[in-house]
């Protein structure tokens, strides 16, 4: 039995802004529902008085001089934009003009 | 002609600086082999020929000079399609970032380059280093120079078949779950992930920050050592480098394993090991206690759930570090898109492959509501729990060993169910959850003439360890792996 519906495919991948046709939606059903029941294997585990490990490493506040430095220049970081003009990255229009 | 591409780099560095030979013709030669072989292995996506005899040029001027070259002078090697660098695209196999030219050189990058070593192109991986077998790249197959029928392994495929087919002397390359270690066992090369930490991420793009770690693939133990010390290091632009004293690891390889401290984990040696591998890894075994280590058994509790815990973490963090591809200020835009929210969707649904989507997908679940702390949380705890078993495996032992790969290299498609290739990864990704340091080296060729691999697994900021005890074994072993059987 698979924990995963069609429905929650739907869900997630709106979470995840991804359009996928109606075989990709099967097709992750079966496939999420696999490694989702295989992950499930964790709850044997009882992690009740278990820390969590957030960080690979124990580090804490790791601070620098604020100095200033150099940076990317203007043209460099709009290079590679699909879509820009000597300032700005340009996308299409956010707001429909209809009275919203 | 002496065939330079069939050396290794501490080789080409000693000739060079005696004398014997110069940077360009060295590089040609290198450029000569890739011409010959790479259209059967498929490894480069990316050939630098032009800027590649340019940098040899300045190597021979500089020599000539008498100026102080650096420790990779002249020493021709490939980089993992995932690196930014000034030079070239930058794609992560990926179609999404094609076209993408980076505007800075990671600093792995550019250490190597400071350091004298000339960049041969670019090799192919798995999507943004998605996967165990590089069949996910968006460009291309790459094939495994030992039989050209298999799989080289991933997601480094492309620096392991650019190694093993003497493509170059040594290629840099990353390890999320297993992704250095895995192709180098399958290609015959040695392969090192170094500790969390050790080696500066920026500009490597990034898959699952709390594992992602770089490191090099070479054809011998001391170019491991060689290639580490020029790369690793704190690094200002990224935090999560370590403040530590970094030695110098061709030191670490004195030959010595007198007394060294061997564990054997017996949660990797169960009957799903198979019995060809287990041999290889016993005579390896048999090697190392003739130079005067002690083995002894040791328990990892829980090894069984780390495949689990892994693709848990490694999803959730990828599904939140590829949001940045958003189609708006690089990589690919969906030429359709009527307003905003269409750009993002279009953009990443046509810019990234099924196995990304898959693992954006997982990754969302997971962080999503409602399951975020019986996935996301549970998984780190279980995290906690695995680092813990190896605190304790290492007050017994200095250094662990283990099998690389539950196999030898496979067939292409074999693998086609998506959990099933997740489990390829049983015996690596343990090493990047706990945040240790790992190395595979060749420890023999199974009855089908493919290479198998051993593991050695090391204390945190212990590389010197695990170098030092995999030199011993490789000068030791009593044969020699050979080259793999391409023209």
């Amino acid at each position: 039995m698979s924990k995963i519906t069609k429905e929650d495919v739907i869900y997630v991948a709106s979470l995840a802004q991804l359009e996928l046709d109606e075989a990709a939606q099967e097709r992750l059903v079966h496939e999420m529902g696999d490694v989702i029941n295989y992950m499930d294997k964790l709850n044997a585990l009882d992690t009740d008085q278990v820390e969590p490990m957030m960080h690979a490493l124990r580090m804490t506040n790791v601070l620098r001089e604020d100095v200033v430095g150099e940076s990317l220049s203007r043209e460099a970081a709009l290079k590679n934009a699909p879509k820009h003009d000597d300032e700005y990255f340009i996308v299409p229009k956010i707001l429909e003009n209809d009275n919203a | 002609m002496t065939a330079w591409y069939e050396k290794t780099a501490h080789e080409i560095r000693d000739a060079l600086r005696q004398g014997e030979t110069t940077a360009v013709e060295i590089t040609q030669n290198f450029l000569d082999r890739i011409d010959a072989v790479d259209k059967q292995v498929g490894a480069y996506l990316q050939i630098w020929n032009e800027s590649a005899l340019e940098q040899a040029v300045q190597i021979d001027a500089r020599l000539a000079n008498g100026e102080d070259v650096g420790p990779l002078a002249g020493v021709p090697m490939s980089l993992k399609d995932l690196f930014c660098t000034l030079r070239g695209n930058t794609t992560c196999a990926s179609r999404m970032l094609a076209n993408f030219e980076s505007p800075y050189n990671a600093t792995a990058v550019q250490r190597l380059e400071d350091a004298g070593a000339i960049f041969l192109g670019k090799v192919n991986l798995d999507e943004f280093a998605m996967g165990s077998s590089t069949e996910n790249s968006a460009f291309q197959k790459t094939r495994n120079p030992w039989n050209l029928n298999c799989v080289p392994g991933g997601s480094s495929g492309g620096s392991a078949a650019s190694v093993a087919a003497d493509c170059c002397t040594f290629s840099l390359s990353s390890d999320t779950g297993g992704s250095i270690r895995q192709p180098a066992s399958l290609c015959g090369c040695v392969g090192l992930k170094p500790t969390y930490g050790r080696v500066s991420r920026k500009g490597q793009v990034a898959f699952a920050s709390s594992l992602d770690q770089i490191g090099p693939m070479c054809k011998d133990v001391e170019d491991a050592a060689l290639v580490l010390n020029v790369i690793c290091g704190k690094d200002p632009l990224d935090a999560t480098t370590a403040d530590l004293p970094v030695p110098n690891f061709s030191k670490a390889l004195t030959g010595d394993v007198k007394g060294l401290r061997i564990g054997l984990p017996k949660e990797y040696f169960t009957e799903s090991l198979n019995p060809e591998m287990r041999a290889l890894i016993e005579q390896a075994i048999d090697v190392l206690k003739g130079q005067g280590a002690e083995f002894m058994e040791v328990s990892l509790p829980h090894t069984d759930y780390a495949v689990a815990v892994y693709y848990i973490i490694c999803t959730a963090e990828a599904s939140a570090n590829l949001a940045r591809f958003d189609g708006v200020r690089y990589g690919f835009r969906h030429p359709d898109a009527k307003n905003i929210q269409e750009l993002y969707v279009k953009s990443k649904s046509e810019g990234f492959g099924p196995e990304v989507q898959r693992r954006i997908m997982l990754g969302t679940y997971v962080l999503s509501s409602g399951y975020y702390d019986a996935y996301y949380l549970k998984a780190q705890k279980v995290r906690s729990l695995i680092k813990q078993d190896f605190d304790r495996a290492f007050e017994q032992c200095d250094v662990i060993l283990t099998p690389t790969s539950p196999t030898q290299a496979f067939q292409f498609g074999a693998k086609t169910d998506p959990l099933e290739m997740y489990l390829s990864d049983i015996y690596t990704i343990s090493t990047n959850l706990a945040a240790l340091p790992g190395i595979s080296l060749p420890c023999g060729l199974t009855k089908d003439k493919l290479p198998a691999g051993l593991q050695l697994i090391g204390k945190p900021f212990d590389e010197a360890a695990i170098l030092r005890t995999a030199h011993c074994y490789e000068q030791n072993r009593g044969f020699d792996m050979g080259k793999a059987p391409i023209a």
